[in-house]
This record gives C-alpha cells, sequence and structure tokens, in this order.
C-alpha cells in the first residue's frame, strides 16, 4: 500500500535556513546543510527545499550549493524557488533534485508547465500553490511568495494544473504558514477532491493530531510541515508512529 | 570477493549513461559512496571503459528514446549487451526504456532488452492518486542476487505514472500493490530494471544498488 510521506520543508534565504508567520516576520532557525544532514540521518521520507528570496530577486536558483547540499541528502528531495525555464529544470536535476516545484511562473506562462511536465515527466512537476482569502473571504491564489493576488481560485486552478500536467500539488495555506493551528482541512479537502494527482498539505502543523485531521478528513497524500519541527521537541519519526498508531498507512523504517 | 569487496569496487568503473534526461547527481552519489567509480558520459564510445551500465532517467519515454537514437546510444548498448556480455541496470524511466515499446504520449520503440510493453497505470478505486508517488513495498516473486539482503515488503521509493509489463512471467523479480499491481523489479540475464529509486530509497535501496555492483 501506498504510505502517506511526512515531509520536513526547509525554507532558505540567502544560505540561512528561514522560518515565517504568514510568510513574513522571517526568523533565522539556522543553517541548511546541518538541517540536510539530520533529516537524512533520521531517514526522513522526503524533504522539500525552497529558496524562499529566488524569485523576488529575479535570479537562478544558486546551483552550487544546491548540488553541495544534495550531496549529503540520500532521500527525495524537490527544490523550489526561481524555476522560469527548461533549462533551470535541467540544471536542478543535474545538481541531485528529484523534483522540480514552480509557483509564480506558473501563473505567467502556464503553456511552461505543459513543456516541463512533456520532457521531464508529471512526476517530476511539482505545482506550488499558495493560498489565503481575499477581502471577500474567499480563497484566493497568490503568487511572489504570497505578496501578489492572482484572481483565481484554487480549485479551478489546480485542476486546470492538472490539465497541464503538473504530477503532485503542494498546496500552502498562507495564513496557517508558522501559525501551527493546524492545516486548512477545508481547502485541502476542496483541491484533494477537485483532481486525482496527490495533494501535499502544507501551512499550519502545530502537533501530529492535525497532520492527522488533514489526512483522514482533507485526503492529504503527504503532509509538509517545518515549524513543529523547527520549535518544538516534535520529530517526523514521532509523527508516523503516532499516524500508524492511529490506522495511516506510513512507511516502515 | 567479499573480504575484498571494498578494494575490488575501488577498482571497479560504472558507466552512467548521460542522455540529458535525469537526476544523474544521486546515483553518481550513491555509487561513489559504494565505493566505486562512476563515469557519467554523453559518449557512446565511453563504453570500453566499464562493464557496468547505469541507465538512469526522469522524463518522458519518447524524450528519453529520441535523446538515446540522438547520441548514438542505442545501438552501442545493445551490442555491449547482447554480443559482450556487459550488463545494465535501469532505473526508472531507464527500466522502462529496456522494454520493446511503450505507449506514453504515442507508440515508441525501446530499447528491446526485455521483451515487453510499457503502459499509464490506471486507477482501479476513486481514491487511487497517479502518479504514483512515494513509499510503497516491493514484493519479491523470486530470488535474484539483486535483492540479497533486503527484507520481503520492504518500502521503496516510486515517482511514476507509466509501468512496464514484461512478456515473460520469469522476468519478473518483484512487483508492487498498487493500481492492482504493476512489475517493479526485472530481470533478463544481465539486464536488471527497477521501477523505484535505489538511489532514493534508504538502506534498501543502497543495498540493491550495492549487490548489483557484486554481481
Amino acid at each position: 500500500m501506498l504510505k502517506v510521506r511526512i515531509i520536513p520543508t526547509l525554507l532558505w534565504k540567502t544560505l540561512n535556513l528561514v522560518k515565517g508567520q504568514a510568510f513574513d516576520s522571517w526568523r533565522q532557525v539556522g543553517s541548511v546543510m546541518p538541517s540536510i544532514k539530520v533529516y537524512n540521518a533520521r531517514d526522513v521520507d522526503e524533504l522539500v527545499l525552497l529558496d524562499v528570496s529566488a524569485t523576488d530577486e529575479k535570479r537562478e536558483p544558486d546551483y552550487l550549493t544546491i548540488s553541495e547540499l544534495c550531496d549529503e541528502c540520500f532521500v527525495p528531495l524537490t527544490y523550489g524557488g526561481g524555476v522560469t525555464n527548461i533549462e533551470v529544470i535541467r540544471k536542478l536535476l543535474l545538481s541531485g533534485a528529484d523534483k522540480v516545484a514552480i509557483n509564480t511562473f506558473a501563473y505567467s506562462e502556464p503553456e511552461f508547465i505543459r513543456e516541463a511536465s512533456a520532457r521531464y515527466g508529471s512526476q517530476c512537476i511539482v505545482a506550488s500553490i499558495d493560498v489565503k482569502r481575499n477581502d471577500a473571504g474567499n480563497h484566493e491564489c497568490f503568487s511572489h511568495c504570497g505578496k501578489k493576488s492572482t484572481g483565481l481560485d484554487p480549485i479551478s486552478w489546480s485542476k486546470r494544473l492538472e490539465e497541464l500536467g503538473v504530477g503532485e500539488i503542494l498546496l500552502t495555506s498562507i495564513e496557517r504558514d508558522g501559525s501551527m493551528l493546524g492545516y486548512d482541512t477545508e481547502l485541502t479537502k476542496d483541491i484533494s477532491t477537485a483532481v486525482s494527482i496527490p495533494v501535499i498539505a502544507s501551512g499550519g502543523a502545530g502537533n501530529y493530531e492535525h497532520m492527522l485531521d488533514v489526512i483522514q478528513n482533507g485526503g492529504a497524500s503527504a503532509v509538509a510541515a517545518a515549524s513543529i519541527f523547527h520549535f518544538t521537541e516534535q520529530t517526523p519519526a514521532e509523527a508516523r508512529d503516532y499516524l500508524a498508531e492511529n490506522g495511516i498507512p506510513v512507511r516502515k523504517t | 570477493m567479499i573480504e575484498n569487496f571494498f578494494g575490488i569496487l575501488k577498482e571497479m568503473n560504472v558507466l552512467i549513461v548521460d542522455y540529458g534526461m535525469g537526476n544523474i547527481g544521486s546515483v553518481r552519489r550513491v555509487i561513489e559512496e559504494r565505493g566505486a567509480t562512476p563515469i557519467i558520459t554523453q559518449y557512446p564510445e565511453d563504453i570500453k571503459k566499464a562493464n557496468k551500465i547505469i541507465l538512469p532517467g526522469v522524463g518522458a519515454f519518447p524524450d528519453g528514446m529520441f535523446s538515446l537514437n540522438k547520441t548514438g546510444w542505442v545501438d552501442v548498448l545493445r551490442k555491449a549487451i547482447l554480443e559482450d556480455g556487459k550488463s545494465i541496470f535501469g532505473i526508472c524511466l531507464g527500466m522502462q526504456l529496456l522494454a520493446t515499446v511503450s505507449y506514453e504520449g504515442h507508440k515508441t520503440s525501446g530499447l528491446d532488452l526485455i521483451g515487453g510493453v510499457v503502459e499509464p497505470l490506471k486507477a482501479n478505486a476513486p481514491d487511487v492518486r497517479i502518479p504514483h508517488v512515494g513509499w510503497n513495498e516491493i514484493e519479491f516473486h523470486r530470488n535474484d542476487p539483486l535483492i540479497e539482503g533486503v527484507a520481503q515488503g520492504t518500502d521503496c521509493y516510486f515517482v511514476h505514472s507509466y509501468h512496464f509489463i514484461p512478456k515473460e512471467d520469469e522476468y519478473i523479480v518483484a512487483t508492487t500493490p498498487y493500481c492492482g499491481q504493476f512489475v517493479s523489479i526485472v530481470r533478463k540475464e544481465s539486464v536488471y530494471g527497477a521501477q523505484f529509486h535505489p538511489e532514493k530509497s534508504s538502506k534498501a535501496g543502497l543495498r540493491i544498488i550495492e549487490n548489483y555492483l557484486k554481481i
């Protein structure tokens, strides 16, 4: 049986590991390399590494550093940040990334998603969607690390991304990000019902019960989390045990 | 062989075919970590430098075969395996490329080193999602040196939408329970394939690569 994945998220800003709240108020929480080494030693299911300043700074990913990080990483790694063309994807895969997450550029160039999926296969392309409620109280997709409104509702955008060929959706609730108040289960359920590709729930994990809730009630295929692992004693291995006790299929290690 | 295993691997060259389609970095690191010397190359003439070949790959089948054809690898690989007795290990897309034909996108001929076809995974229940992404069991159908020391039912890391259907059941080493079940390890003589990523499958995956280097 396919296992539900627990995925630590590493947010990376100018060589430092950071964590914010609602995509803001970034705190430094260490360096990226030691974290990757620890997660690798602990044999986590998968890692997500997001360069949160690449798009803002209008630059390409830092391939050299990514390659050095990947040298220490024997678990599957998804990289996101500054992915703007096919050549960038090729260089990321050569640097050792297994999957590539695309967010901002998908909105301006949807055909790029189709091209990338056709070239590297759907399974390699992860669409990252950042969502918050707009002034009218409806869920809306935001680009540029949560800064720019797109006017798109996440359900129809997810369906469009699936049609364009992405293999997974990394769905982040901006409001829940860093809050540790629990995932936006309702949003996750809306998206996991709308598409037939896997949905990774992200934003809001504060304890293992939150993970169980978004898996059981939100239809998430995987749970991504950062603050819970940076700021509390809770660990991916304990999360796995808790989920297993509650009947969720997780990896045996 | 076991006594001076690391010594033997140190002098062992492993050719990694770089046809522009993959996360070659991860495979290279595992080979190095196991003590052998990876030779990553785009040039078919390098085939003479090694007896063990790894065909990695992430991507679409038609693009993969197009690249292998364009760069002259197809005939070189077939000759190396079928006439010169070298061995090859295809990983993920690399395993699918070993097949006779694929129906990904449109009908495309493969390397035809193991008879079989590549077809899309088909969901057999409403909650079955495709691509198949994540950790799932490999269930052995028979013994093989490739899986020595790996426990029945070990979870390995998959990320794919298509699967290899071998022409003969005897080529099946392992299957995985998803969309019913599909073949996750194949072998025909010196040709091996794994649908999962052994280079990303923790200790079991490293053991499988080590086993391949020892065979």
